[in-house]
């Protein structure tokens, strides 16, 4: 069952292990390409998982946004009259509620994924950085699925996209290149301090009312309209209303504000990460 | 590095620290206080107090296809450096220089998912094993055959039974072709058919030219799978050189250990509450009353002393043999309508053995003790014993160099 090893190839490369500075770890290039089959596995499975032995399997993907437009269009759009730049309410929020899910979602899933797996965590070596990754990657199925549920929605109310839909890949990214920064740093504090695992959901009900989800950004007074996009998901939520829906200007220095800030908060982010995941395995 | 070195370790230190709550928990709060109050100290400061050196100074070297038992009490800091040779945690100070494919045999299932087939699982058990997508995928025939589960291939493996998932998780991981081996204890859990085939699979892979390092307590399968041995005492290494003479060195330090106060000794198992804890244990000869020493076939009285009189008290002793090898486990949990509770007895428990049917030969006790089904306190080589041969129903035991550990009862019919 088992070669010998043959004496003709030479041993592979010799590593050492020893305490490591500075932010060698998430920023290895080389390391996170030579686990790269796991990578996928890990993603692969978190796509399974996710709805397996639910009734409505992938449905769910496109339920959780739609139950949302539906309540918030009339609570929000009929019952307190908020203004939704003269778009349909459900629309307008369901356009919203489409990214912000996607990010909710990577949030609350990726802050637990390091203690979920505790049990790999705690006894085989691989760059951990793919637990809280996996997480997002696994959650662009359900983002790809609602977003086709959107465009549906939208040609049937008689919306046609523009080419401003082209934007929507941007959009993504920046969305995504938030949660992986926030998703890392959660998880990693979660590893020691299980506070993590209470703040986040509640923090998330809050951020809902703090992005321009169910409002559009223009309510808000200058400077601090401007100003909010710091907050990436708002340049995100406004870029998704403009880029899909096809009406209005595009909030370019929204989206710009927001995507430096995914930057900074992707930085940041991984380099926590970095810094503490050393000492993982001692902890979880 | 030589090249014929797999394994090199220069100075290797781990420190770990305890925190408030015992394992370095901590809240959130904790560690917020204590930066306001200190505001200037770093939190991995060096000079705490609650520091413990796992490994200290280990300096080794393993060389190309060597099979290296390594021995030493608990907390002597043999998983610690197994983990750090895997990648799972970091040294605080030295360095390990790793040459080759490090694989390490896991426990039945680390990294399976139950909601995932078998299918699904062997790709991602052999992912987390290291192996290469195109590698399972050329030996997946050969996984699906050893594991004998093609029918329930695509059936969630939270439907297996416990056989099917540990032949599973076996199959994927014989079929890892690792340079180095690591194994920590696994033969100590999983069925004896599990344990059988791990064994096996060692000693294939020493055969192969591969590099193994193992630890285990079970001494026989040491003795019989390693030609060097290595004695790692408080993070250091105590000694180091062929099996057999460190093994020798080892059981005497464990008897030396065993004729000390247990009280004081640091060599615990890692879970238990400690409210009690073991004080003494002893195998008395119930008719002379000698300590330690038994006769086979005659009976005994195993007496365990603990600090702490607490509700509830249970113990589990399992003997083995002087290698470490189980041959039997008495358990005070499994109830027979012969056992009592006496008000009267004090913070012991005793059991009293009718008859002695152990083969002459030195046996040792691992103790675990519960309080109303909390686990208390273990201590591993707790004491010894001897058996000296003695008439089981008027037939002779079998003497020192008989095969086996046991004698019981029987009578032939013999054609004249």
């Amino acid at each position: 069952m088992l070669r010998p090893i043959d004496p003709a190839t030479p041993s592979t490369e010799t590593i050492r292990l020893q305490p490591t500075r500075g932010f060698s770890r998430v920023l290895a290039p080389r390391e996170l390409w030579r686990y790269r089959d796991l990578a996928g596995q890990i993603a692969l499975r978190d796509i399974t998982v996710r709805y397996r032995q639910t009734a409505l399997g992938g449905a769910w993907a496109v339920l959780q946004p739609i139950g949302f437009m539906v309540v918030f269009s009339l609570i929000f759009g009929n019952v307190a009259g908020i203004a939704s730049n003269g778009l349909p309410y459900p629309l307008f929020s369901l356009a919203a509620l489409v990214p912000w899910t996607f990010f909710a979602n990577a949030l609350l899933l990726g802050s637990d994924s390091l203690v979920a797996n505790s049990a790999l965590v705690s006894k085989i070596y691989f760059p951990r950085i793919f637990m809280p990754a996996g997480v997002i990657v696994a959650g662009f199925v359900d983002l790809a699925i609602s977003l086709v549920i959107l465009l549906v929605i939208v040609l049937a109310w008689g919306y046609v996209p523009s080419l401003a839909i082209l934007a929507v890949p941007l959009l993504v990214v920046i969305a995504a290149a938030s949660a992986l920064g926030l998703t890392a740093a959660l998880s990693a504090i979660n590893v020691r301090y299980r506070d993590v695992r209470y703040v986040i959901p509640f923090a998330i009900q809050m951020a809902l009312f703090v992005t321009p989800v169910v409002y559009p950004s223009s309510e808000i007074a200058e400077p601090w309209q401007t100003l909010s996009a710091v907050n990436p998901m708002v340049g995100v939520v406004e870029g998704f209303r403009w880029a899909t829906l096809g009406t209005g200007n595009a909030p370019w220095d929204l989206i710009g504000i927001s995507a430096a800030s995914a930057a900074l908060i992707l930085v940041a982010g991984l380099a926590y990460f970095d810094r503490v995941e050393r000492a993982f395995a001692d902890y979880v | 590095m030589d090249p014929s070195t797999a394994i090199e370790t220069h100075e290797l230190g781990k420190r770990y620290t305890l925190g408030v709550s015992g394992r370095g928990y901590g809240t959130l709060r904790e560690a917020i206080t204590a930066r306001f109050r200190n505001p200037l100290r770093r939190s991995d400061d060096g000079g705490e107090p609650n520091q413990l050196w796992a490994l200290r100074d280990l300096s080794l070297t393993i060389e190309t296809g060597e099979v290296v038992g390594l021995v030493g009490h608990n907390g002597a800091g043999k998983s610690t450096l197994l983990k750090i040779l895997s990648r799972i945690t970091e040294p605080s100070s030295g360095y390990a220089e790793v040459t080759g494919r490090v694989g390490s045999l896991l426990e039945v299932g680390t990294g399976f998912h139950p909601e995932l087939t078998g299918r699904e699982n062997i790709f991602l058990n052999g992912a987390i094993l290291g192996m290469r997508r195109a590698e399972i995928r050329s030996r997946f025939d050969e996984i699906v055959a050893f594991a004998e589960i093609d029918r329930f291939l695509d059936t969630p493996v939270k439907r297996y039974s416990s056989g099917m998932s540990v032949r599973l998780a076996f199959a994927v991981a014989a079929h890892l072709e690792p340079e180095i081996l690591l194994v920590d204890e696994v033969l100590a859990v999983g069925d004896a058919a599990f344990q059988r085939k791990s064994l096996a699979k060692m000693s294939e892979v020493a055969q192969a030219g591969r590099t193994v390092l193992f630890v285990s307590h079970n001494l026989a399968i040491i003795q019989a799978l390693c030609k060097r041995g290595v004695l790692l005492e408080r993070g250091r290494v105590q000694a180091d050189g062929p099996v057999g003479e460190i093994l020798d060195h080892y059981l005497a330090g464990l008897e030396r250990a065993s004729a000390a106060d247990l009280v004081e000794r640091e060599d615990r198992d890692g879970r238990g509450w400690r409210h009690t804890v073991l004080k003494k244990v002893e195998m008395v000869d119930a008719s002379s009353g000698q300590r330690n020493a038994v006769v086979g076939g005659r009976p005994a009285r195993l007496v365990v002393e603990v600090t702490e009189l607490l509700p509830g008290l249970e113990c589990r002793v399992v003997i083995a043999n002087s290698f470490g090898q189980p041959v039997a486990v008495l358990d005070s949990e499994v109830s027979a309508p012969a056992d009592s509770r006496d008000p009267e007895l004090g913070p012991r428990l005793e059991c009293e053995i009718p008859v002695v049917p152990l083969l002459p030969g030195r046996y040792r006790l691992d103790v675990g003790l519960k309080a109303n089904s909390v686990i208390q306190d273990g201590l591993q080589a707790a004491a010894f014993f001897d058996v000296e041969p003695g008439v089981l129903e008027g037939r002779p035991m079998a003497g020192e160099d008989a095969e086996g550990s046991f004698a019981f009862p029987h009578s032939w019919r013999l054609p004249p």
